[in-house]
């Protein structure tokens, strides 16, 4: 078994859903795949993240502790949530960031976690 | 003969070592070692089976190398090379090491233009070289998207089997495109100084045979073996002695190649029976009503126009609808195919300028026709194509 981490991305330019009834559904939807997904035993970890406007980026490899109140990445898109799941290959992952995709109404990224 | 077996048993020894050792490089490394050994050991006498001599000696290094490089995980990479997994995981219709691997270097994780390269790579046993020289890519580009294609099979986990049923139709659709890729890549190189790439030709053939014999229901994969041979078939006629581009309606077809058109007209009437059309098997039975017809004249357009109705809606797309105009202009004349034609946005295509400027001077626009032509050439960067756009400029004036 592979660890993989499943990303949404939102275009933060645009309101991620278009109605107040829209996002409860997804919501819904995502509380479905959750419970799913941990009954099958794939779940190991996930949640969604305040905007990217809350996040404070440090930098402390030159040992100056630089922080700066922004993400690192100046593009619209940010990462607005996530999931850590385990699927025994890449097929099996594919197949789940389809149903987590459908059920946030948002593009999925997937990427294996280093193994060991 | 070391070097004919390679070329016949290299794929087939990479995908059986690839499903025993899991690692497709660690495969490839190991087999082109064995062939090495090959040059030596065999120049006495041939083994009775090569495939299978190649396997084990590649297995035997695989195994040497593992216990030299990785002690930490040498027991199990002994365990599971001393003793293979039984066959239990099977998922998809049909067992078959090759297929597997077809399937996994067409992957639609891998990046379109890395499928190509990987599968003429490790199925046809191409060197890095001679597929960069084939798709006229610089060898660094292609050693780059081999090396990064093969490290996300490897870290993605992208699995070494054929799909699932449910998948098959999706992932079959884009290895059966893979192979028309090399076939065309072969039959019109888009730029260069020859017409045709023999090799590469005959490697698409091959794949394409190798996954009608693994998965004989397929019909679409059986239209596509059926298209690459009615296609092949004119090849010793598309060329005169001099080298220059010869067209359909001139080609002297007691050159075509009748045991080709026999084997394609056979698919084809396999497909009409099962009846159930895809782009492909129209596409091969639009060849083969070229080929039933023993010269020009006698080919039967109203059928070949019928054929490119059905593949327009299949299939829709700028080409299709103007190969579909050159059909009707045959049955109903260039004035109403030159309106087909203008309609269609494909500015950047040189056949449609090159067809734009046939219809113009069979309808006596000469002017308009010559500088058809001219912008033909413009957008071919092949020199055979480029003399025959020049020879007609030159009939023009």
């Amino acid at each position: 078994m592979t660890q993989y981490l499943l990303s949404v991305w939102h275009d933060y330019d645009q309101p991620p859903y278009s109605d107040d009834a829209t996002m409860q559904q997804a919501f819904a939807q995502v509380d479905a795949f959750n419970k799913r997904i941990t009954e099958a035993g794939q779940w190991v970890f996930g949640g969604g993240l305040e905007a990217p406007s809350t996040a404070t980026t440090v930098d402390n490899s030159t040992g100056q502790g630089l922080v700066t109140d922004a993400p690192l990445a100046e593009t619209r898109e940010q990462i607005g949530g996530f999931w850590v799941v385990e699927a025994p290959d890449l097929d099996a992952a594919l197949a789940l960031a389809q149903d987590a995709s459908a059920a946030c109404m948002g593009p999925v990224e997937v990427r294996p976690f280093q193994s060991e | 003969m070391v070097a004919r077996i390679y070329r016949e048993e290299y794929g087939r020894c990479v995908a059986t070592l690839t499903r025993v050792c899991g690692d497709l490089t660690l495969a490839e490394d190991m087999v082109q070692e064995a062939f090495t050994t090959a040059l030596t050991a065999w120049s006495e006498r041939l083994p009775p089976n090569p495939g299978a001599w190649i396997v084990v000696t590649a297995r035997r290094r695989a195994i040497d190398r593992l216990r030299r490089e990785a002690k930490r995980e040498q027991k199990h990479a002994e365990a599971l090379l001393v003793h293979p997994p039984p066959e239990h995981e099977e998922v998809g219709p049909v067992a078959d090491d090759q297929l597997r691997l077809i399937f996994t270097c067409c992957h639609p994780a891998i990046a379109p233009e890395a499928r190509v390269a990987l599968t003429l790579r490790t199925l046809g046993g191409l060197t890095t070289p001679e597929v960069a020289r084939a798709f006229l890519v610089p060898e660094p580009t292609i050693a780059q998207r081999i090396v990064r294609a093969k490290k996300k099979i490897a870290t993605a986990g992208i699995p070494y089997r054929v799909p699932a049923d449910h998948d098959l139709p999706d992932r079959l659709s884009s290895v059966l495109a893979v192979i028309y890729l090399i076939f065309t890549q072969g039959y019109a190189p888009s730029t260069g100084a020859e017409l045709v790439r023999t090799d590469l030709c005959a490697e698409a053939i091959r794949l394409a045979r190798l996954l009608v014999a693994l998965m004989p229901d397929e019909e679409e994969a059986v239209g596509l073996l059926a298209l690459l041979l009615l296609t092949e078939s004119r090849q010793p006629a598309r060329t005169d002695p001099g080298g220059d581009l010869v067209p359909l309606a001139e080609q002297d077809r007691t050159r075509w190649d009748a045991s080709l058109i026999d084997e394609g007209q056979a698919l084809v009437r396999w497909c009409l029976q099962r009846n159930r059309p895809g782009p492909y098997q129209v596409q091969a039975a639009i060849a083969a009503v070229h080929s039933d017809a023993a010269t020009a004249g006698a080919t039967d357009w109203h059928q070949i126009l019928a054929l490119y109705d059905q593949l327009l809606t299949l299939a829709p797309s700028p080409v299709v609808a103007l190969n579909r105009a050159v059909a009707l202009a045959e049955v109903r004349g260039p004035a109403e195919a030159l309106s087909a034609v203008d309609g269609l946005d494909l500015d950047g295509y040189y056949l449609l300028h090159a067809t734009r400027a046939d219809l113009l001077s069979r309808l006596g626009r000469a002017r308009e026709a010559g500088a058809a032509w001219h912008r033909a050439s413009e957008l071919t960067a092949n020199e055979v194509e480029r003399q025959f756009i020049a020879d007609r400029i030159a009939a023009l004036e």
